[in-house]
This record gives structure tokens, C-alpha cells and sequence, in this order.
């Protein structure tokens, strides 16, 4: 008997056995996340419906020496739930139950599989909401969000998911159920909290999470403003920032990603815009006046010809739409294409988006623009046609060209979507193999065996207890098709 | 070990740790210098020192070599402002960093440097709004206990590639290694500020959280029966939003905040505590009889202690309500018969963290949580 078999045995004699798959039809569904082009069938995938059962899976997973893939609403965009073909997927979609909101605390406790936007369904009506708002954010679940790092439009001014977790109840690769911080702020000892959020599932699996909740803005106010091109929309970024305003959201569109969210959703943006930012105000309404006018005005004095004031929720609601449906609504104007996540300082905007359309223009491919102007965060969208001969290696060339770019100007291969399997060959490029090691100092702490996610993040596995410096060689992706 | 023989001098009385005495003592002035002085001192146990605002903060170390003085590691490295970033050196005193309209949202006593903010995570009245050091720092550099030079981050505000190591190190007291630069986000000067100061009860935070006003802190000082917030913005909103928290907690608009602001409660040897509660349970904890002063509107407060006793009593109560309470400083009879740290949730991770960083426990041994 093989050991997944075994497991398998293991596995259903302790979760039942509905909850355990092993049929490789069933199994395709979970062969990969948002990032479609890698795909692994896992060897098992695991459906707990509690902590008590996930530990039980993990436990077994060690014992076993498999390794382990958790796994959220899959919708991650760089491969981080790809499966391992040997391992175990430990799917969170049974584990979705709000457990408390607080208002009175300021918090709520909710399991992993819980989607994002249900959090903040369930505490607008007690004025509350959650502030973290990645555009998937009607699908994507909270522990992929605690695993990621998620950010959203609204965290520029707001903050991320590490800035609005309290406390997590984690599995960690031996098995072991531990809390990490809680409802109190400050919790003593190290911040192992604040190492876990962003760690991709390579440090175990969060089995409950408590996040803080954000009260309701008394006021809201979105524009709209269109411009000629992208360097005037960027320096009204920057003249924004520059007038000490932090708006809740700065995002930007060019011209090609204005036209594919047209052709999907028909948001009626300024026709003739070259960009268009949306910039949205929060706060009290006696700030939110003051601020607006001058943002009013900045748009103007660099270059807006026509700027919208969302007068209702439902012409707000427009606005948002065409950004938030972009990513897919590239779709409709190239069968293929590859997001990049790339962070710049933000005064480099319009030199960074200058040299990415030289950089396209060189690779013959088109890079469409959607992003979040207000912190640098970039999200070129490199389209290519997969049936046309080299043009799916010349995207992946002009993509990690634009990697080049943002390391260039002093910023990040990565600002919300995370390394998983895709970027881990660009980590060098950002870091020292002495960084690199001592992240993994972290991850030896936590998974001496390395069977917690392996092969993301990390190019190199350090082999833990072992000296720093000599590495075992690199993970291969079994079955892995990349590009 | 030249290194060592040209940086270090001998301590004396003035550099002693919690009473113990430090053999040697060396300011490195770079991070390469640091880092062949940490290569050059790997028998050696050592404790990081800033300008010494916290020395006495933890418990004293169990041996002590060599002090590293991070005075000489100063200086802004880079202000971008346009970027609303900084990068400093670790030990730049917080008030010597100038940033025009810009601010570093940290409030720390005067005199304290960045790194030792960082290593011992201090906060006050504005992390209601800004949050504290592992809010703001975006990116860190460290000499590991190895003398191996790392660093995680970066200089961009968004950023999730790899570990976050700088939320490691902010609290950990120096038990992983020296912290020698930090990259910063900044904050806008706000344009305007007042503060609302009223007497009331600490339930009247829940009030002031609900009028939604967005105060950039709400304190209690529960000897006086005080209760203030502060409110930044711009001229117009400032005004309007104080004025209507003057009359939510009928009280007075003042250009300057009370006495009481922003100060440890607690005499310069006697015992100071930091109890950090669920918000919900801010008001028990204030009305409980021992005096407590901090962020209403985040659930971190501090308390004088006079001994033993009353710490005990604090920490029950702070723990029943699902908190925590630590002894920040104590004198040295108290301290060597007194849990300065509490219940510790994670603690076996903690020390396997300790293990792989510093596998020999040469920094700052026994200083921090279960001994670590
Ligand atoms: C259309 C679209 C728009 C998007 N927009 C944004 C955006 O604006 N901002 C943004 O940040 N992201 C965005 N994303 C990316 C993605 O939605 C986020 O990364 C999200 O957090 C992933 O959540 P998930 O539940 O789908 O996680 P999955 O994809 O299932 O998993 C992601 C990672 O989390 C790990 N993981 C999952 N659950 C757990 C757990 N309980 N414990 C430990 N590890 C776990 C997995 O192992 C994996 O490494 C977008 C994706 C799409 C498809």
C-alpha cells in the first residue's frame, strides 16, 4: 500500500468519509488557483470541517512525511494553493461560519473559509465593516487573505490584512494548535502573529482568525476624473499625496484597460480619456468637504478635461465597476494575458509606465494598465495570444522585464499577491541569499520537516539545522506546466 | 579579533544592565562595522543598548559581555517625500529626525532612538490612529547573532514579498539580533489639531468611538477622572469635530492636552505595568479600584504598581478579561522575585524562533518571555 493510501485509510477512519477525495476526476477541480497555467492533481485532498479535524490531517501529514497545501476559494494569482502531486490539499470551503461580531470589541472571529465580503455584510448592520477589500473579494476567503497579505483599493488609506488581524488560532506542520495574539492588542513575546500573515501557508494553517473591524465612515465621496494620458493622471497622484490628503483610494486605468472594461461592463467612462483615476474620500463629513474640493482641484490644475461626482451609491457603484471587473474584462479584448504585481515608489509612476510601454513595444506584446496609483502598486496586464508562435514567451519575457523595472526603482516584485509558486525565481533578484536564509530561519522555527507549502516563496529550501549557506538543490514542479 | 580590540572599551558602573555589570562596551558607526563586530564576538553574550531610555525594561540579562552601543549608527538615511517614506538609522533619537510636514507617527519619550522604539515596540495616544512600530515599519536591517547581515521589506508601503521579518523584531527586545536601519511609512502633518478634555467615564470612549469623528486618540486617566481626545485635520473639520465632541462628553476644546498625557503613571523606580484589554473591557478595568492611564480607544493602558500584590491583582483581572499584563520596569528586589511577563501564549514557538536565530542564547539572555 502506498502512503497516500495509507493516509487516505487514516484520514476517512478520522473525518469521514465524504470528506476525504481521492477519485482523480474529482481531484482535477483542485488542480490549480487564480494563476490557471500551473496545474498539479494533488494526491489527496482533505475537506475539515473544524480545527480539531484539520490538526488531525496536518498530524497525519507529518507523521507521514507528505506535504501539505492549504487551500482557500483558490483564487490566489501566484500559484500559492498549487497543489504538491504527493501531498495533501487541505481545502478550508467546510469551515465557514462567522463566529462573532463584536462591535463593542471592535472585532470578529471567524474561520478560514469565511468569504471577505460576509464579514462586512454581517457588521454594516452594526455600523462596522471590514476594511480589507481585494476586488475578488465576494469569493476569496479570509485565511487566503491572512496567507497573502491581501491588500485592496482601500488601503492606502486603511492598511492591509496584517494591520487588521488580532489573533489567529493556527495548526502549525507538527500538528500542534496554537493562538497567536487574540481579541487584546500587544500580546507578549514575539510577534509571531505578524510573521504568519503573509507567509503563503508555508507556516501552517489558520484555523481561526480575528480581525478588527472598522466603523462606518460618516461620509463618502468618489470622482471620477479623465485625462489625457497617463503622466497627467500620475502627477495629479502625486500632487494629491503631495497636498497631505490620504484619500481612501487612488486607482488608475489606461486607455487599454479603460477599452476592455467598455467592452465588458459598458461603464461609460469619458470617452477620449488616455486615463482615469478614481479617487475616493472617507471620514468625517465635515473633513471629507474640505478635502474633496481641493482633490477637485488638483485633478484640474494637472490636466483633468472632464471630472465626475458620483452624486448616489449607484453612480459610485459605476464607477468601481469598471475598475473592479478590469482584470477580467482583459479578456475581452486578448485570448490570453499575465498579471503582474510589481510596487514602485509612486513618484516614478510616469517613468515606470513609459518604460513598460517601450518595454512592450520591444517585446511586441500590449500591456494594459489598472492599479493602485495611490501606493505604486502596478498590475500591467501583459496580453499575448497563446495560438500565435513565441508570443506566449515574449510575454513572459516583457513580464519579468517589468519585475526588473520596479526592483530598479527601489520597490517589489510582489505588493499583494504573493510569491507562491510563480515569482519564487525572482526573490533573488530582490534579496541576498543572506535575506533569504534568515526568512527561512522563520520557517525552520515553525516546519523543521519543510511540509508546510514547500516550494513557494523560497527558490531554495534551506535545510533546516543545517549551517547557513549550503542549500539542498531547488523543488522541482512535478507536472508542472509552465507556459 | 581586531574588530573588537579597536571598537571595544571597558564598561563601567554607568553601563551596568539591571545591575549586572557589562565587561565591554562598543559603538559600531556602520552596518558592516557591526556586523565583523558580531562575527568577532561569537563567544561573547551581549546586550543592544539605544540611549539607554529602556536599559532597565526586561528583566536583567542572565551574563553580560559586551554592550553595542547603536549611538554611533545614526542618521537619515533617505526621505522621500514624495513617497511619504524615511529610511533611519537605529540609532537616530526619534526627535532628532526632521521631516518637514511630514511625521513619523510614533510617540516615544524624548531622547529614545528608533531602534530601541522598535525592539521594545513602545506606543502612545495616537496608535488609536496610526498604529504602532509593526504599523509603520515597512522595512528593516539586521545584524544577525551570526553576524550575518539581512534584511526584509523594503522601501515601498505595499509590499508582501517574503517574510515579514520587521514585525519579528519590533518587540523582541534584542534576543534576535541588532536592528540597524528601518524603513518607515510617514504620515502628512496634520494641518490642524485640538483636544476635547472632559471628565468622564472611560464607558464614554465607546461613545466617542461611535460618533464617528476619526479622533486620532482617546486617553483615560482614571486617578482624575479625565477622559481626552485628540482630533487632527484640517482647520475646518477639526473645529467642527471638536466642538461636537465638547458637547457629546460635555467638556472643553483645548489647544494643549493635560498633564497627564502620554506619561508612564508610574515614579522612575517604581514598578510600571502595561495591561492591554478587549475594548469592551476598558471601563471594568478602570473602574477596578487600582489607577490606570493609556489608549481608551485601543485597549492598551499603564499602571503603577506598589508591589507585588497589586501586580498580581492587575494581572488576574487583566487576563480574566482576556488580556494580558506585563511589568515593564521594576526595581531590582522586586524584579528578581516577580513574573515581569505573565502568561505567554505561544511560548514553545517562540523559543524554537530564539533557537534558530541565536542557537547559542548570547543576546540578551534571559530578558524576554519564558526566559528567552
Ligand atoms: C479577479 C481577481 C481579483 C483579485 N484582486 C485582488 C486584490 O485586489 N488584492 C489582492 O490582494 N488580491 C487579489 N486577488 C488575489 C486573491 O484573491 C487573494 O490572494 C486572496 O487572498 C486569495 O484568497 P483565496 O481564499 O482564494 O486563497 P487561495 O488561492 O485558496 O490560497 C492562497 C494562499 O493562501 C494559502 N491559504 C489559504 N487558506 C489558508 C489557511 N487557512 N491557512 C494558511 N494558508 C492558507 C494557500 O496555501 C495559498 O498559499 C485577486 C484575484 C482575482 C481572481
Amino acid at each position: 500500500m502506498s502512503g497516500i493510501e495509507e493516509l487516505a485509510i487514516r484520514l476517512r477512519a478520522s473525518l469521514g468519509h465524504e470528506r476525504v477525495v481521492t477519485d482523480r476526476q474529482e481531484l482535477r477541480t483542485y488542480e490549480c488557483d487564480g494563476l490557471a497555467h500551473y496545474k498539479v492533481v494533488p494526491a489527496l485532498v482533505a475537506l475539515p470541517q473544524n480545527t480539531a479535524q484539520v490538526a488531525e490531517v496536518v498530524r497525519a501529514c507529518a507523521d507521514a512525511g507528505v506535504p501539505f497545501v492549504a487551500r482557500g476559494s483558490g483564487t490566489g494569482l501566484s500559484g500559492g494553493a498549487l497543489p504538491h502531486a504527493d501531498g495533501v490539499l487541505i481545502v478550508t470551503a467546510q469551515m465557514r461560519a462567522i463566529r462573532s461580531i463584536s462591535p463593542e470589541d471592535e472585532r470578529a472571529v471567524v474561520e478560514p473559509g469565511v468569504i471577505n465580503l460576509q464579514v462586512t455584510r454581517a457588521a454594516t448592520p452594526h455600523g462596522y465593516y471590514y476594511a480589507p477589500d481585494p476586488s475578488s473579494q465576494q469569493i476569496c476567503s479570509i485565511g487566503g487573505n491572512v496567507a497573502e497579505n491581501s491588500g485592496g483599493a482601500h488601503c492606502l488609506k486603511y492598511g492591509f490584512t496584517t494591520n487588521h488581524v488580532t489573533g489567529l488560532e493556527v495548526v502549525t506542520p507538527d500538528g500542534a494548535i496554537t493562538r497567536l495574539g487574540g481579541r487584546a492588542p500587544d500580546a507578549p513575546g514575539y510577534d509571531l502573529l505578524g510573521a504568519f500573515v503573509g507567509s503563503e501557508g508555508t507556516l501552517g494553517v489558520a484555523t481561526e482568525v480575528t480581525v478588527r473591524l472598522t466603523r462606518l465612515p460618516e461620509s463618502v465621496r468618489t470622482l471620477l476624473a479623465a485625462f489625457r494620458g497617463t503622466d497627467e493622471a500620475g502627477a495629479a497622484t502625486s500632487a494629491i499625496i503631495g497636498a497631505g490628503v490620504v484619500p481612501a483610494a487612488i486607482e488608475m486605468m489606461d486607455a487599454l484597460a479603460i477599452e476592455a472594461a467598455e467592452a465588458a461592463v459598458a461603464c461609460g467612462y469619458p470617452a477620449g480619456a488616455g486615463a482615469v483615476l478614481i479617487v475616493e474620500l472617507d471620514g468625517p463629513s465635515a473633513e471629507v468637504a474640505a478635502q474633496f474640493d481641493e482633490v477637485n482641484r488638483l485633478c484640474e490644475a494637472n490636466g483633468a478635461f472632464e471630472i465626475r461626482i458620483a452624486a448616489d451609491d449607484a453612480e459610485r457603484a459605476l464607477f468601481w465597476k469598471g475598475r473592479k471587473s478590469a482584470f477580467a474584462a482583459v479578456g475581452r479584448i486578448s485570448p490570453d494575458y499575465i498579471v503582474q504585481d510589481g510596487v514602485i515608489p509612486r513618484t516614478a509612476l510616469p517613468e515606470v509606465l513609459r518604460r513598460i510601454d517601450e518595454l512592450a513595444a520591444a517585446h511586441g506584446v500590449r500591456v494594459a494598465n489598472v492599479f493602485h496609483a495611490g501606493d505604486g502598486n502596478l498590475h500591467p496586464l501583459v496580453l499575448f495570444d497563446d495560438a500565435v508562435e513565441g508570443q506566449a514567451e515574449r510575454a513572459e519575457e516583457a513580464s519579468g522585464a517589468i519585475i526588473d523595472l520596479c526592483i530598479e526603482y527601489g520597490g517589489s516584485i510582489t505588493g499583494e499577491h504573493g510569491v507562491g509558486a510563480d515569482k519564487a525565481k525572482y526573490m533573488p533578484r530582490m534579496f541576498t541569499d543572506d535575506d533569504l536564509d534568515t526568512m527561512q530561519l522563520v520557517r525552520c522555527a515553525f516546519d523543521p520537516a519543510g511540509i508546510a507549502n514547500p516550494g513557494k516563496i523560497f527558490p531554495t529550501p534551506r535545510l533546516c539545522g543545517e549551517r547557513p549557506g549550503r542549500h539542498r538543490g531547488a523543488v522541482e514542479y512535478e507536472g508542472a506546466e509552465v507556459f | 579579533m581586531p574588530v573588537l580590540d579597536d571598537l571595544a572599551r571597558p564598561g563601567t558602573d554607568d553601563d551596568a544592565v539591571g545591575g549586572v555589570p557589562a565587561r565591554l562596551v562598543a559603538a559600531p558607526g556602520s552596518t558592516e562595522e557591526a556586523a565583523a563586530l558580531i562575527a568577532a564576538a561569537q563567544d561573547l553574550t551581549v546586550v543592544i543598548r539605544g540611549a539607554g531610555t529602556k536599559i532597565d525594561w526586561g528583566v536583567p540579562p542572565q551574563a553580560l559581555d559586551l554592550i553595542i552601543d547603536t549611538r554611533r549608527l545614526s542618521g537619515v538615511v533617505e526621505h522621500a517625500a514624495g513617497d511619504l517614506i524615511t529610511i533611519v538609522r537605529a540609532g537616530t533619537p526619534l526627535a532628532e529626525i526632521a521631516l518637514g510636514d511630514q511625521v513619523l507617527a510614533l510617540d516615544g519619550p524624548a531622547g529614545s532612538t528608533v531602534g530601541g522604539t522598535v525592539a521594545v515596540n513602545t506606543s502612545g495616544p495616537r496608535r488609536l490612529h496610526y498604529g504602532t512600530v509593526r504599523d509603520l515599519l515597512i522595512g528593516i536591517t539586521v545584524v544577525r547573532p551570526d553576524g550575518k547581515v539581512a534584511k526584509s521589506g523594503g522601501k515601498v508601503v505595499k509590499n508582501v514579498a517574503g517574510y515579514d521579518l520587521g514585525k519579528l523584531f519590533t518587540g523582541s527586545y534584542g534576543t534576535l539580533g541588532l536592528i540597524t536601519e528601518c524603513a518607515f511609512r510617514l504620515h502628512p502633518r496634520p494641518r490642524s489639531l485640538a483636544y476635547v478634555r472632559a471628565k468622564a467615564p472611560a464607558e464614554e470612549a465607546a461613545r466617542v468611538r461611535e460618533a464617528r469623528v476619526a479622533p486620532a486618540a482617546i486617553e483615560i486617566d482614571s486617578a482624575s477622572g479625565e477622559l481626552a481626545v485628540l482630533v487632527e485635520g484640517t482647520p475646518e473639520g477639526v473645529r467642527e469635530r471638536s466642538a461636537l465632541l465638547a458637547k457629546l462628553l460635555g467638556g472643553d476644546v483645548a489647544d494643549d492636552p493635560p498633564a497627564w498625557w502620554g506619561v508612564d503613571p508610574w515614579p522612575s523606580d517604581g514598578i510600571g505595568m502595561k495591561l492591554s484589554v478587549p475594548l469592551s473591557a476598558v471601563p471594568e478595568l478602570a473602574a477596578g479600584g487600582d489607577p490606570v492611564r493609556g489608549s481608551a480607544g485601543t485597549g492598551v493602558l499603564y499602571a503603577a504598581a506598589d508591589g507585588i500584590t497589586q501586580v498580581e491583582r492587575l494581572r488576574a483581572q487583566c487576563v480574566r478579561l482576556g488580556g494580558h499584563a506585563v511589568v515593564l520596569t521594576a526595581p531590582s528586589p522586586v524584579r528578581d522575585i516577580l513574573d515581569m511577563w505573565g502568561p505567554v501564549p505561544g511560548l514553545a514557538l517562540m523559543r524554537r524562533v530564539k533557537d534558530q536565530f541565536d542557537p547559542g542564547h548570547r543576546f540578551a539572555p534571559g530578558r524576554f518571555v519564558g526566559g528567552i
